[in-house]
C-alpha cells in the first residue's frame, strides 16, 4: 500500500509528509519532523504525555492517525514559547519547581495552555480534572497546581 | 559546620539550570536521539508465565527483507558470576544476563526471549511474529505462600537457600535468609501489658516512571562502541554491558541522556546489551530500542509484594518493650529483593530493647524486581506502623506520643548494629504533632494515620571537574544523571562555596569519558556525595587562584584571602577577581580546573513523618485523601523547592502503592493490568495538596549539613494512609491496596 501524502499546520509552519495509514501524528511528529518535544509515554491514551492541539482541540496524539492530520492546524510544545519568550505557563513551572524529571512536562504545559484557553479562572478542583489525563509520577502535582492557579492569575492581569 | 545562618545562596530557590530546555521541549530523553543509518530492534517476549523453550524458528523472520539481525542468549559470550553494581545493590551477572534474554526457560510472563534488528520500527514488529517457539508449559509459582510450601514447583533447580546454619540439601525457592537480633526477645513480649499480632500483604508494584526504557547503541570495532540511554547511573551501564559483552571499559562510551523518571527502576539494564549486539551483527549500524508501556510494566521494575508477620509489646504506660517481625519479599525470576533492607528498616525509628527480625528472599514467576525508592522499607514500614498505631489505640495513647515516648534519637544501638548519629526523628514527629493539620479535628467517615519511614541514606563515589572558563565562570562536569533537578543544587553549592552567584556555575552531566567514575543516582546520595565532590573542586580552584595571584603580587599564597570571587592582598591593598586571574591565566601556569574525586562517608539517615486523612464512602468503599502532611529531616534543604517536590512525590508515590496500585494476574500467571488504565497510578484528581514540611537537623559529616532526602518519604505514606482507613472504618485492613473492592469487603466483614 502507498504511503499517504498529508498536508498540514505545524506551530505555524507549512509542513508535508509522507506517512504509512497505521501511523499515528505521534510517530510522524517524532520519527519524521524530529519534533522530539512531544513524549510518548503509553501510546494508549492514558498518560497524557503526548498532548497536542489540533484545531485548538486538545488531544493525545498517540490516538491520532497521522492522516488526519491533513488540512489540519497543529499545535505541540515547540510552538508556545514565543520564539526565547517563554509562555507565562512555562514561566510558572520553572519558578514553582512544577518539573523534577520534566518528562511529562511538555504534554503538561499543552494542557494547561488548553484549560486556560477554555476557563481562565478554574478553581483548584477544576484544574485538577481538566489534568486528570496528564500523569505525573515525581511531584505529586501540588506543585504544579500552584503552578497553573499562579499562571491563570498572572494571564488574566496581562490579559 | 557552617552556621544555617551563613549561607549566601544555599537555601535560596533558583531557578533550575536545565529548565528552559525542559518547559519548551528541547530537551533529549532515551527515546529522543535518531542517527544516520539508525535500525530499529525489537524485544520477542514470552507469553507464558513458566515454561521450557523446546525449540526456536527464526527462519521466517530471517527472510523478511529489512531483517538485519538476530540475537539470542547464545551471543553471550560465557558469563561469569559476579556481582555488578546496581543502585543501592548489586546483581549477579548470570542471572542479569538470563533476565534480558532467557536462557532455555522462560520465567515469567514478558521474559525477553530474543532480539530483532531491522531497518525500521514496523519490520522489527512483524519480524517478531513471525519467529516460532515451541515451549513446554510449566505450573506458575505466582504467591510466596505457594513458592515456600513443601513441594512447590522450583523456578531453578540450583538455587540453594543461603543464610542458613547448614548448606540445604534441596534447591527451594528461597534464595536468602537474613536475621537481625537484639535483646532478649521472649522477656521483651513477658514484660508487656498488650501484645498486638498480625499479618499483612502488600502487591506487586512497579516505579511507574513515565518515561518507558530507551537506548540507541552503535557498535565500533576500533573500541568507540557507545550506548545512549535514559538511566540513573551510566558508569553502571558500562559496567554491565562491558560484563556481559566481554569488552573492556575503555572501549564503550555510555551517554546518559535526560532521565524522565527512574525511582530506582532505571538502575539496571534491559535493553541495553541487546541493542549492541544488534549493532555489531548489523556491521555496526546504530540500533534503537524503545519499549512500550506493556514491556516496562511486564518486563522492569517491579518492586517486591511482600507477606510481612509483626508483633510489638508494650507496657500500659505507652514503652514498647518488645518487636518482632517474619518478612518475606517476593524477588520475582531472579534472587535479590530488598528483604533485608526491610528488615533493618522496619523497627528503625523506635529505641527498644529487645528485637527480632527475620526476611526472606523469594523466587516467583513474576519480573525480577529492581530497586524502587528506599527498596524494601515501605512494605516493612507499613506492616510495623500499623501495628503500633494499633498499640497506641489499645491503649488509648495519642500515635504521635507513643512514637515520641520511643523514639531513636541519637546513641540508639540499631538492629543492625552501629549506633545512630544524630537525627532528626524527634524533631519530625515533633513538628507534625504541631502542624495545623494536626491539630484539625475529623468529620464523619474520615480518620487519620500517622506513620514514620527511616532510610539510611548512601555517599559513595562521586567525581567533578570544576573547568574554569577565561571569563570566570565555571563548567562543573559532574557524573550523576538529574533525575529531579539535581543540577540547581550543584549550582547552589558551587556558588556557596566560591561566594559568587550561582548563574556563574554550569552544571553539566557528562558522559563516562569525560568524567571519572560515578556511581548512580540512587540511595539519595547524589547531592550529599556528589555536592561534597563539588565543594571539594571548588576549594581546588580557589586554592589555584590564589596561588596566581600569589604569583602576580610576588608574595606568599597564605597572604591571599578570597573574598566572594575576589582575591586580596592581605599584605597590600591589590585585589584581583577570578575574572581577571582566569583571563591571565596563560601567563601564570595555564588554565585553571579543580578536582573533586570522592568516595562519600557519613551519609546521614532521613527520618520522615507523614500525617494523612482520609474520608471513606462506606457505600462503595472508595477512599479520599482530604489532607495530607509529610515531614521529613533535610539536614540542610539546599534548594527547599525541589526537596518539597520529593516530599510530595514520595508521599504521591506512597498513597497510590495504599489505595491503587498492584499486579493483577490471573491463574495462568498472565499480568492483566499492563497499562497505565488498569494499572492507576495517582492523578492530578485524586491528590489534595501535599503540605510539606523541612525539619533541619544538621548532618555534622557534611559541610552544609546536607542529608539526602529522596527516598524516606515513600516510607510513611503505606501506613499513614492504610491506618486512615482503618481509623475511618473502624476496622483493621492487613491487605493493600486499599481499594474500593478490598475496602468493601472489609467493611462488609465487619458488620
Amino acid at each position: 500500500m502507498p504511503k499517504i501524502h498529508v498536508n498540514t499546520i505545524v506551530n505555524g509552519d507549512a509542513v508535508e509528509f509522507l506517512c504509512e495509514p497505521n501511523e499515528t501524528v505521534l510517530d510522524v511528529l517524532r520519527n519524521e519532523l524530529q519534533l522530539t518535544g512531544t513524549k510518548e509515554g503509553c501510546s494508549s491514551g492514558d498518560c497524557g504525555a503526548c498532548s497536542i492541539t489540533v484545531d485548538d482541540r486538545l488531544v493525545c496524539s498517540c490516538l491520532v492517525l497521522a492522516a488526519e492530520a491533513e488540512g489540519k492546524v497543529i499545535g505541540t510544545i515547540e510552538g508556545v514559547a514565543d520564539k526565547d519568550q517563554l509562555h507565562i505557563i512555562q514561566q510558572k513551572f520553572l519558578e514553582h519547581a512544577a518539573l523534577q524529571c520534566g518528562i511529562c512536562t511538555p504534554g503538561l504545559v499543552v494542557s494547561v495552555q488548553a484549560l486556560l484557553k477554555e476557563s481562565p479562572n478554574p478553581t483548584e478542583d477544576e484544574a485538577r480534572l481538566y489534568l486528570a489525563g496528564n500523569l505525573c509520577r515525581c511531584t505529586g502535582y501540588d506543585k504544579i497546581i500552584r503552578a497553573v492557579m499562579d499562571a491563570a492569575e498572572t494571564m488574566r492581569g496581562a490579559a | 559546620m557552617s552556621d544555617t545562618n551563613d549561607f549566601k545562596y544555599i537555601g535560596t530557590r533558583s531557578i533550575r539550570p536545565d529548565g528552559f530546555d525542559k518547559v519548551t521541549g528541547k530537551a533529549n530523553y532515551g527515546a529522543d536521539l535518531t542517527l544516520p543509518g539508525m535500525l530499529w530492534g525489537k524485544m520477542l517476549r514470552s507469553p507464558h508465565a513458566h515454561a521450557k523453550i523446546k525449540r526456536i524458528d527464526t527462519s521466517k523472520a530471517e527472510a523478511l527483507p529489512g531483517v538485519m539481525a538476530i540475537t539470542t542468549y547464545a551471543d553471550f559470550p560465557s558469563v561469569s558470576v559476579e556481582a555488578i553494581a546496581a543502585g543501592e545493590g548489586s546483581v549477579d551477572s548470570l542471572d542479569l544476563a538470563r533476565n534480558i534474554m532467557a536462557d532455555g526457560k522462560v520465567l515469567y510472563d514478558g521474559h525477553a526471549i530474543l532480539g530483532i534488528a531491522a531497518t525500521t520500527e514496523a519490520i522489527a514488529e512483524k519480524a517478531v511474529s513471525l519467529v516460532e517457539i515451541e515451549y513446554e508449559l510449566l505450573p506458575p509459582v505466582m504467591d510466596i505462600r505457594d513458592a515456600i510450601a513443601d513441594g512447590a514447583t522450583l523456578l531453578h533447580d540450583d538455587l540453594f537457600t543461603e543464610g542458613l546454619d547448614e548448606k540445604p540439601a534441596n534447591a527451594s525457592n528461597i534464595a536468602v535468609r537474613s536475621a537481625f537480633q537484639k535483646g532478649d526477645i521472649d522477656a521483651g513480649f513477658s514484660a508487656a501489658d498488650v501484645v498486638v499480632e498480625r499479618e499483612f500483604y502488600t502487591p506487586t508494584v512497579h516505579q511507574g516512571y513515565i518515561e518507558p526504557h530507551a537506548c540507541v547503541a552503535s557498535f565500533d570495532q576500533d573500541g568507540q562502541s557507545m550506548i545512549w540511554c535514559c538511566t540513573q547511573g551510566h558508569f553502571d551501564v558500562r559496567a554491565s554491558v562491558a560484563k556481559l559483552l566481554s569488552m573492556s571499559l575503555s572501549q564503550l562510551k555510555v551517554t546518559a541522556s535526560e532521565i524522565g523518571g527512574g525511582f530506582g527502576g532505571k538502575t539496571t539494564v534491559y535493553l541495553e546489551p541487546v541493542a549492541l549486539i544488534l549493532s555489531r551483527k548489523s556491521g555496526g549500524r546504530p540500533v534503537k530500542m524503545v519499549m512500550n508501556r506493556e514491556e516496562v510494566f511486564k518486563a522492569s521494575g517491579p518492586g517486591s509484594a511482600t507477606r510481612c508477620k509483626v508483633k510489638v509489646g508494650a507496657k500500659n504506660d505507652g514503652t514498647i518493650t518488645a518487636m518482632q517481625g517474619q518478612l518475606y519479599y517476593e524477588a520475582g525470576a531472579f534472587k535479590g529483593s530488598p528483604a533485608m533492607l526491610g528488615g533493618m528498616c522496619i523497627f528503625a525509628p523506635y529505641d527498644v530493647e529487645n528485637m527480632d527480625v527475620e526476611c526472606f528472599d523469594v523466587v516467583v514467576n513474576k519480573p525480577k524486581v529492581a530497586a524502587y525508592r528506599a527498596p524494601g522499607a515501605p512494605q516493612a514500614a507499613f506492616a510495623g506502623e500499623m501495628v503500633v498505631s494499633e498499640i497506641a489505640a489499645k491503649l488509648n495513647m495519642d500515635p504521635i506520643d507513643i512514637r515520641l515516648q520511643n523514639a531513636t534519637t541519637e546513641g540508639t544501638r540499631a538492629i543492625y548494629g552501629p549506633k545512630y548519629k544524630s537525627v532528626g526523628l524527634v524533631e519530625c514527629l515533633t513538628a507534625a504533632k504541631n502542624s495545623p493539620h494536626y491539630q484539625e479535628a475529623l468529620k464523619n467517615n474520615q480518620g487519620r494515620g500517622i506513620a514514620s519511614g527511616f532510610w539510611f541514606n548512601i555517599g559513595g563515589q562521586s567525581s567533578v571537574t570544576l573547568n574554569m572558563n577565561p571569563d570566570g565562570t565555571g563548567t562543573i562536569v559532574e557524573g550523576s544523571p538529574d533525575i529531579g533537578g539535581s543540577r540547581a543544587s550543584m549550582q547552589l553549592m558551587a556558588a556557596e562555596e566560591m561566594g559568587m552567584p550561582p548563574e556563574n556555575f554550569k552544571p553539566i552531566v557528562a558522559d563516562t569519558e569525560n568524567v571519572a567514575y560515578n556511581q548512580s543516582t540512587g540511595g539519595s546520595r547524589t547531592t550529599f556525595a556528589t555536592g561534597m565532590a563539588i565543594i571539594k573542586a571548588a576549594q581546588d580552584v580557589k586554592e589555584q587562584v590564589k596561588q596566581r595571584a600569589a604569583a602576580v603580587w610576588n608574595i606568599d599564597a597564605e597572604l591571599v584571602e578570597w573574598v566572594d570571587g575576589v582575591v586580596v592582598n592581605t599584605s597590600g591593598d591589590e585585589r584581583l577577581t577570578v575574572a581577571q586571574i582566569c583571563a591571565g591565566a596563560d601567563r601564570t601556569g595555564g588554565q585553571i580546573s579543580g578536582r573533586g574525586n570522592i568516595n562519600a562517608r557519613g551519609a546521614g539517615p532521613s527520618f520522615a513523618v507523614h500525617v494523612c486523612d482520609v474520608e471513606v464512602d462506606t457505600d462503595t468503599g472508595k477512599v479520599d485523601v482530604i489532607r495530607y502532611t509529610a515531614v521529613q529531616d533535610a539536614g540542610k534543604a539546599i534548594h527547599p523547592s525541589y526537596v518539597e517536590g520529593q516530599y510530595q512525590g514520595g508521599a504521591a508515590q506512597g498513597i497510590g502503592w495504599a489505595l491503587n496500585e498492584e499486579y493483577i494476574y490471573n491463574d495462568d500467571g498472565l499480568l492483566q493490568n499492563a497499562g497505565f488504565l488498569d494499572y492507576r497510578i495517582p492523578l492530578a484528581s485524586d491528590l489534595p495538596m501535599i503540605d510539606a514540611i523541612i525539619v533541619e537537623v544538621p548532618n555534622k559529616l557534611h559541610p552544609y549539613g546536607v542529608r539526602g532526602v529522596g527516598e524516606s518519604g515513600i516510607i510513611p505514606p503505606l501506613a499513614a494512609t492504610a491506618y486512615a482507613v482503618s481509623d475511618a472504618i473502624k476496622a483493621p485492613i492487613v491487605d493493600l491496596p486499599c481499594s474500593p473492592v478490598n475496602v468493601l469487603k472489609v467493611i462488609q466483614n465487619n458488620v
